[in-house]
């Protein structure tokens, strides 16, 4: 009985969890529409009310690159905040964290992959003329 | 994609933000500003931020400095200085006397704390050229999911340039290394991103084994020429075949250990993997990794670059190189159809222990279409790489899947 109460539970939270996901796929399309104007020129940072905190927080020390190039799940920035305090000289964030944590966790989050090896994008078609 | 997500684009853009961070004000709508408006200082090329280095390397990362080498780029067998991809941890000391650069050898397992200058290396020791391939040991970190945190590399952090310097060993034994030694550990000139001096970049190292080896060097020279300030001028180790994070820049300083080098980023998860297979996303206990040393087996695609389309011939020369960190390679396939068959290349012999080797075949294409070129290594000990994404690890380290070019047949 217990197991199943389990087992009911855990599907419950896989539809919740399908259902969600293909929302946020839905309005991805509608708004997710990434263009130059979306990206603060300066340091390629997604344009967002919390941006010049983010960038007062976080890019003192290193690039802001070390954010675009990286997804991860709200609570792997986290650690990774923790680890840059830790080791790295970051002050606490106080009040801001939460705020930093929501924009990293909005636009810097792990996109789905379907397969062990992704299909080759963005290739950039040329005629090979004369070979080596 | 936008002018900031090329590579000069970028440049003039982060040229803009250092200028405002100068001058202590946000110039709001600098990307308004038409150039001639520009201050005169704000107009710096790309070589005076990367001096030497080749326009289509692709920057991850500016602060530190993270470069990498797209795949076709690094054709030659020899890699060139301007094509050699950078891995800093921190900041590149900024003034450089080769006249008065000292090396320090010292450590619990050392007879005697010795100092050498760059022509002390150069005048009491023998000279050692060999080609030795560097490989980051994030290499391929972008293929991993759930996604690794760090420099997102593809397939070029990796080089295999002509170092000349003096044989590390024999510049530990004239200092003198007790029965004890277990490891060094190097110590560089960089400096901290956080600019607080008293903490260190990077301090890596080998068991005295590994450094003892012909091949590990103490170096002066790329290709006959000074090092690149960004590759370690004017002093560097190169460790072949083992994460290129144990081959030491702006070298300072080498202590001979009686124990497990613990300087920064040998500790902790960095430059480690688990000990053991674990599921992609899972937390693993930091006393559960141990540290990588030898280089897994891999191979590129150098020629042609992925997205050839080729018309009036169904036949394309391919080549590459392969390497496997301590051992050789002693075969490299490729297929045109995702595995179900291979091709076996012509592989050349290594020109010295733990140099990359170079490989080539012809493919006739059977008829028109898209195919991708998967090419596969295997090394001496029979170990192949994977296609699919090795074992996931919490850092992202060691993805040695095969690389692959797209190509399309049009005749």
């Amino acid at each position: 009985m217990r197991l199943r109460i389990v087992f009911f539970y855990f599907l419950s939270i896989y539809v919740i969890a399908c259902k969600t996901s293909q929302i946020s796929e839905k309005n991805e399309e509608v708004e997710g529409q990434l263009t130059e104007n979306s990206l603060d020129p300066d340091s390629g940072l997604r344009i967002d009310p919390n941006l010049m905190l983010v960038k007062a927080n976080c890019t003192a020390c290193h690039s802001s690159k070390l954010i675009t190039m990286n997804r991860m799940s709200r609570e792997r920035w986290k650690e990774t905040i923790r680890w840059m305090q830790e080791k790295q000289n970051l002050w606490d964030l106080g009040e801001s964290e939460p705020l930093v944590l929501d924009y990293l966790e909005k636009y810097y989050a792990p996109e789905s992959q379907a397969t062990r090896r992704k299909n080759l994008e963005a290739i950039e078609w040329y005629e090979l003329k004369k070979q080596e | 994609m936008g002018d900031i997500w090329n590579r000069r684009g970028f440049l003039k853009k982060s040229a803009l933000t250092t200028i405002t961070s100068l001058i202590g004000a946000e110039i709001v709508f600098a990307r308004h500003l038409p150039k001639k408006v520009l201050p005169v200082m704000m107009e710096v090329s790309p070589d005076d931020l990367l001096p030497g280095k080749h326009p289509d390397l692709v920057i991850l990362n500016n602060k530190p400095w993270n470069v990498e080498t797209p795949a076709h780029l690094l054709n030659d067998s020899v890699t060139p200085a301007d094509k050699m991809f950078i891995r800093n941890n921190g900041n590149p000391p900024e003034e450089i006397n080769m006249s008065n650069w000292t090396l320090k050898i010292d450590g619990e397992s050392a007879l005697q704390t010795k100092e050498y200058t760059i022509a002390d290396l150069k005048s009491r020791f023998k000279h050692y050229s060999y080609q030795l391939t560097l490989e980051c040991g994030g290499n391929g970190r972008a293929g991993f999911y759930p996604p690794a945190s760090g420099n997102q590399w593809t397939e070029g952090a990796v080089s295999c340039g002509k170092w000349t310097g003096v044989r590390l060993k024999d510049v530990l034994n004239d200092a003198g290394v007790k029965q004890d030694a277990v490891y060094i550990g190097y110590k560089g000139a960089d400096t901290h991103l956080s600019g607080d001096i008293s903490k260190v970049p990077i301090s890596r190292g080998v068991p005295i084994s590994k450094a003892l080896e012909d091949e590990s060097l103490i170096a002066w020279s790329l290709n006959d020429e000074d090092i690149p300030l960004m590759n370690g001028f004017p002093l560097r180790l190169v460790i072949g075949g083992w994460p290129a994070s144990t081959s030491g820049k702006w070298l300072r300083s080498i202590s001979i250990r009686n124990v497990v080098h613990d300087g920064e980023k040998m500790t902790g998860t960095s430059y480690r993997v688990p000990k053991y297979p674990v599921q992609p996303g899972q937390k693993v206990p930091e006393e559960d990794f141990m540290i990588i040393e030898s280089m897994p087996v891999k191979s590129i695609v150098t020629y042609p670059k992925s997205g050839a389309i080729l018309k009036g011939t169904n036949k394309l020369k391919v080549n590459g190189h392969a390497w496997a960190g301590d051992l050789e390679v002693s075969k490299v396939q490729v297929s045109i159809d995702f595995g179900a068959t291979w091709l076996e290349c012509e592989l050349k012999s290594p020109v010295n222990r733990l140099a990359w080797q170079h490989w080539s075949c012809t493919i006739d294409f059977p008829q028109s279409g898209y195919y991708e070129v998967w090419a596969k290594a295997t090394d001496s000990n029979g170990v192949s790489q994977p296609m699919v994404i090795p074992g996931w690890n919490p850092k992202g380290y060691l993805n040695n899947s095969c690389h692959r070019i797209a190509v399309k047949v049009e005749s």
